[in-house]
């Protein structure tokens, strides 16, 4: 164990106070990196490996205390210097190196990305212990795909799991099988996302074939079923006119229901919250015109999934009352 | 002696509430349901409707009582009794349309009479009072000339008020117009106190025994002490029988009502009422309905009698009023609804008493109508166990139902009581109005058994005004004003001058522009902070004995225990526990402040003092970056952070230290409690900029909440950097959180919730209280007030019509981080 606590993570964010990500009262943290591109990805700056320079344009006083810090002239104020100016940066100079982020007076230049060793993650994890104890809560590992980090995850759950810190690890599951049986031996709770159950579309929107995601998910299963653990519940983000036709859903629930144990599905409806991220990335969204489903398309999907003998919840919610956003 | 009839209005002797308003109308009918009669309906909505106006009722009788009889009286206490007598049995009497619950501190709802002899009010406050936008209560004509006529003639130069400012010291005042801290007791009486279970076992008749015990008792040879006290005990006795015919009043107005009744249901219901108001509180109540009508009339006896601060409250309502629930339910003389209705009728009565007018810094201190009664629900018993009883949850539906501004409510929660019951309370809070308010019992208990009080006591005890902590029924804690903690260290910075005046408040304590290390710059914020302290211990002893000498209060030492035993007033040691309080505000600010400066200009070291100084002298202007830095770039308090949390910590022990243990002049001790009302706008509009970032004349942090804003770690960040504070020291702390009410959509979530607060209780936290409204609602209220007009939400230890709340502190709230679920 001893040697096993200074292996480093690049994690984006830990949130404390997650209800919706599991069981009880959790934290969530947050690992940089994903094999996906999913064009809704509402978390746009966890898909990069490294740590990445953000700007909310909203914060920045002009000040200028960035283009002073940047030893390798990678940013200039824009506009006239007289009216707006905003600092931009030449991405061919910028080496994420972070001054600007340290000069930055009122938070509206980070460095996203962090190098974090378990130890001291465990440190800031312990700190809602009392929480998880009361809620029946734990610590949730996401991303980014937190597979990608598959040395430091498991040293993270093993080091959750003497510290006697219930765990659940949220994956696209896609990763090679022997990366996800190490982890989903040592995990309590898999939260495992399909997105679409047809291979063409899934390449489309995600970039990646769903064929060793599907494969993983039905050997989780088979492992669950030996072991007792860990615990599967399948999520599906809803993205209308994405994933919500009533054809990939009849195929999604005979997909799942074919899986011994049946896992318990829960539907994610989309939420556009991602598009203030993308400008702060300076990136343009890939699905401008992504849609939240009506309460009556989540409700056909949910029923042909129910028809296929499958529990399903909408937001964790079993009462599963439909409500649009 | 001329006697002069005060108003038209107020002589009427039983004013019915006027014609139309007394009609049940088709929206009652249509509003009433298995949870509320149509009676209740209407009562509610006349409540609702009633526009609060000032009564000169109560000070023309006391000014006729007074300037008549009244001088003739050979010791205060007797005199005020008498005072009290007098007001009683000319006052009007109400008995409304489909009452079940009489009596009105007024001559109807909502009129709400003056204390001329603690605060008379000038021409001028009248006006004021009469159009100022917030918490505005109309004056009529009659009023006015009967102030400007008979009332402020006789007072003018002999109340508390006239009294009390030159009795200070010039330092006291100094401080004091420079807004270091505020003085509760400048025109309102000490009260903050809350009944126990005396009268649930006593009838008036019993506790007239206990005074001829005491007077037998008495050794008028020996012990030089005895007359005042003989005087005392006499003057109980009178206030006592006061209230018993003022009972009796209502009895025969009810009779009168009964025998012109059209409708014989109505007539048989005012005999009924008649029946107890000749039973109680003469006799020990036997019923619910009795029960619940005593304690109204000795609600009222104590509200009338002086203008106590938190009025006064019923503390463990379900506790003592379950016997009486059960037996009514055995001998089938009462039913759940028909508790429910009483109770439901009860809550009205709270709600048609506004606060008595408050002018200048008071009523910035505690701009509202609200006049914190506080309904105590669930916690232990006496004994230690679990209190919740199926009447505590029908109190919950009660309070739910009437979403009524008063009176207010809250959950004693102690690890002994089911999570199902603090469930039910989170489930209400989801709600969106802010009550009930969430308290941890077993911290309570911690708190007042540190202080010296029994076990037993202890348990008794709970909650009142807004978080503040008592034995019920047997003490006087009085709170003496609010303290700004930030103004302190923004003295400390300018060595002692108000940089606002230039004028020198406090000692020279050093420049802190030469100052070299952080230990030398708190060093410096303490003495400051123990000079301020024992400037405002200095005048509270001396108000203490005003209160003392010219305004005993007879009638509320009857209720509180060993007043009687001792032949002591309330206010002058009667108690078993007297306690007075300091209230410190904006410990999240001063804590912020500190921090930037130890991280910035100590630690990290690239901040000057003298750069930092200039910054704040020009509230930022031309500093913005450095502003920013301060604001974001700095460990903040409420984000789990040790750094920030250790210099809140270092402020907690050297507040505590200067207040904690010094005697009061009533027996018992000076302790502290963080909680701010409206003061922390107040506070903030005097303090100049601060090293937090903060600029000049913003609102200051309420409570023990973060900094609005800058908690950004969540809930349990925020929990956990509040549970660092010693609650277990304090008489009470108040925590807000907003909640988005996305949060508490689930039933699954409000679980959570319930585990949320357990886990902060297990830390002994001493209060928490929700706003689930999220902002976008408030910021419609704001531009739309007429559509809002019924929008309560959680303003710091109480609850308030947003509409009705300033703009500042609307922003304030706005500004408070809306929780969400991640």
């Amino acid at each position: 164990m001893g040697s096993t606590t200074g292996i480093m993570g690049q994690v984006f964010d830990v949130q404390r106070f997650c209800l919706h990500d599991g069981r009880g009262i959790r934290t969530t943290v947050f690992l940089k990196g994903c094999p996906l591109s999913c064009v809704w990805c509402h978390n746009p700056e966890s898909q990069a490996r490294g740590p990445e320079r953000v700007f909310r344009a909203a914060r920045c006083i002009v000040c200028g205390s960035c283009v002073a810090a940047c030893s390798r002239g990678a940013l200039r104020l824009a506009g006239d210097g007289v009216a707006v100016a905003t600092p931009v940066v030449d991405p061919s100079l910028c080496a994420v190196a972070g001054a600007c982020a340290a000069a930055c007076p009122s938070g509206a230049t980070e460095i996203l990305g962090r190098d974090v060793a378990v130890a001291d993650l465990l440190a800031e994890v312990r700190r809602d212990v009392s929480v998880f104890d009361e809620s029946g809560g734990g610590v949730t590992f996401s991303g980014g795909e937190p597979l990608l980090q598959a040395e430091f995850l498991e040293a993270m759950l093993l080091a959750c799991r003497a510290a006697g810190i219930h765990t659940t690890v949220d994956t696209s599951g896609h990763a090679p099988w022997e990366v996800v049986e190490r982890i989903a031996s040592l995990a309590d709770t898999f939260l495992f996302d399909v997105k679409h159950a047809d291979d063409e579309a899934h390449r489309e929107f995600t970039g990646v074939s769903n064929r060793l995601i599907i494969s993983n998910l039905g050997r989780v299963a088979e492992l669950s079923r030996r072991t007792g653990s860990p615990e599967v519940l399948v999520r599906v983000p809803v993205v209308a006119g994405v994933n919500d036709g009533r054809e990939a859903v009849a195929r999604l629930g005979e997909l799942l229901a074919a899986l011994d144990p049946r896992p318990a599905v829960d539907l994610l409806p989309y939420q556009p919250l991602g598009r203030s991220k993308y400008e702060r990335m300076g990136r343009d969204q890939l699905l401008p015109g992504a849609r939240a489903p009506s309460a009556s398309e989540l409700e056909t999907m949910t029923e042909l999934l129910r028809a296929a003998g499958l529990e399903v919840t909408i937001r964790g919610d079993r009462d599963a009352e439909v409500r649009a956003d | 002696m001329q006697r002069f009839e005060p108003t038209e209005t107020a002589s009427t002797p039983t004013s019915a509430a006027a014609g139309s308003a007394g009609a049940l109308d088709a929206a009652d009918v249509e509003a009433a349901s298995p949870t509320m009669t149509a009676r209740v309906a209407r009562l509610r909505r006349e409540s609702l409707a009633a526009v609060p106006t000032l009564s000169a009722e109560r000070a023309l009788l006391m000014t006729e009582f007074y300037a008549g009889e009244g001088g003739r009286t050979e010791s205060a206490a007797l005199l005020r009794a008498r005072a009290l007598a007098h007001v009683l049995e000319h006052k009007a009497v109400h008995v409304g349309e489909g009452e079940l619950i009489v009596g009105e501190r007024g001559p109807w709802p909502k009129a709400t009479p003056t204390y001329p002899e603690v605060c008379c009010h000038s021409l001028e406050d009248l006006d004021t009072l009469n159009s100022r936008e917030k918490t505005r209560y109309l004056v009529d004509d009659q009023v006015r000339t009967a102030y400007r006529d008979r009332v402020i003639p006789f007072w003018q130069g002999r109340n508390i008020r006239d009294w009390l400012f030159p009795a200070m010291t010039p330092e006291w005042r100094a401080a004091y117009e420079a807004g270091v801290f505020t003085e509760f007791m400048e025109q309102r009486a000490p009260g903050h106190t809350v009944l126990g279970d005396v009268i649930y076992r006593n009838g008036f008749t019993d506790l007239d025994r206990e005074i001829q015990e005491s007077l037998d008792g008495l050794d008028e040879v020996g012990d030089a002490g005895a007359w005042p006290r003989r005087q005392q005990l006499e003057a109980m006795r009178v206030a006592l029988r006061a209230v018993v015919r003022y009972a009796e009043r209502h009895a025969e107005a009810a009779e009168a009502m009964a025998a012109e009744a059209a409708d014989p249901e109505r007539a048989e219901e005012l005999r009924r009422i008649a029946v107890v108001c000749r039973r109680v509180p003469a006799e020990r109540p036997r019923t619910f309905h009795e029960a619940i009508q005593y304690y109204w009339f000795v609600h009222l006896g104590v509200i009338i009698e002086l203008n106590t601060w938190d009025a006064f409250s019923p503390g463990h309502l379900d506790q003592h009023l379950l016997p009486f629930y059960r037996q009514g339910l055995e001998h089938g003389t009462l039913s759940e609804s028909s508790a429910r209705e009483l109770l439901q009728c009860l809550w009205i009565k709270f709600n048609n008493q506004p606060a008595p007018p408050k002018v200048g810094v008071t009523a910035e201190e505690s701009g509202t109508y609200t006049d914190f009664a506080l309904i105590n629900t669930g916690g232990l018993t006496p004994g230690g166990d679990d209190g919740v009883s199926e009447l505590s949850y029908l109190v919950l539906d009660v309070v739910e139902q009437m979403r009524l501004l008063q009176p207010s409510s809250c959950v004693l929660v102690s690890r002994k009581n089911p999570d199902r019951f603090l469930k039910q309370a989170l489930r209400i809070v989801g709600t969106g109005f802010g009550q009930p308010s969430i308290f941890n019992h077993d911290a309570i208990v911690g708190e007042l058994v540190r202080q010296g009080k029994s076990m037993e006591d202890a348990r008794a005890g709970g909650a009142s005004g807004c978080v503040e902590v008592g034995a019920f029924g047997k003490e006087a804690y009085i709170l003496t004003g609010y303290f700004n903690l930030p103004k302190v260290l923004e003295l400390a910075l300018n060595d002692g001058v108000d940089p606002t005046t230039g004028s020198r408040l406090g000692p020279a304590t050093g420049d802190a522009r030469t100052m070299t290390s952080f230990d030398e710059l708190f060093e410096a914020f303490r003495r400051q902070l123990a000079h301020f302290i024992e400037v405002k211990v200095r005048g509270s002893n001396v108000i203490e004995r005003l209160y003392a000498r010219h305004l005993p209060a007879p009638f509320l030492s009857l209720l509180i225990e060993d007043c009687i035993a001792r032949g002591r007033d309330y206010h002058d040691g009667g108690p078993r526990y007297d306690t007075s309080y300091i209230q410190g505000v904006g410990l999240g600010t001063i804590t912020d402040a500190l921090t930037a400066l130890r991280y910035h200009v100590f630690d990290q070291g690239h901040l000057g003092m003298s750069q930092l100084m200039d910054a704040l002298g020009d509230d930022f202007r031309g500093h913005e970056a450095l502003q920013a830095r301060l604001r974001n770039r700095t460990p903040r308090y409420g984000n789990d952070d040790d750094y920030a949390d250790s210099v809140m910590r270092r402020v907690f022990d050297a507040y505590f230290d200067a207040v904690d243990g010094r005697p009061n002049t009533r027996g018992g001790r000076y302790r502290i409690n963080l909680l701010p009302t409206t003061a922390h706008v107040y506070f903030g509009s005097v303090t100049g900029a601060t090293p937090d970032g903060r600029v000049a004349r913003a609102p200051l942090s309420e409570g023990v909440s973060p900094v609005q804003g800058m908690d950004r770690k969540g809930p349990t960040a925020v929990f956990r950097s509040a549970a660092k504070i010693d609650h277990l020291r304090t008489g009470g702390t108040l925590l807000n959180q907003k909640l988005s009410p996305r949060l508490l959509e689930k039933d699954g979530d409000v679980d959570k919730l319930v585990a949320l607060v357990r886990s902060y209780f297990r830390l002994d936290g001493h209060h928490v209280q929700f706003n689930v409204v999220d902002a976008e609602t408030l910021r419609a209220a704001q531009e739309d007030p007429e559509s809002h007009r019924d929008l309560i939400v959680r303003v710091a230890g109480y609850s308030d019509y947003f509409c009705d709340l300033g703009r500042e502190l609307q922003d304030e709230i706005i500004a408070r981080t809306e929780h969400g679920a991640m």
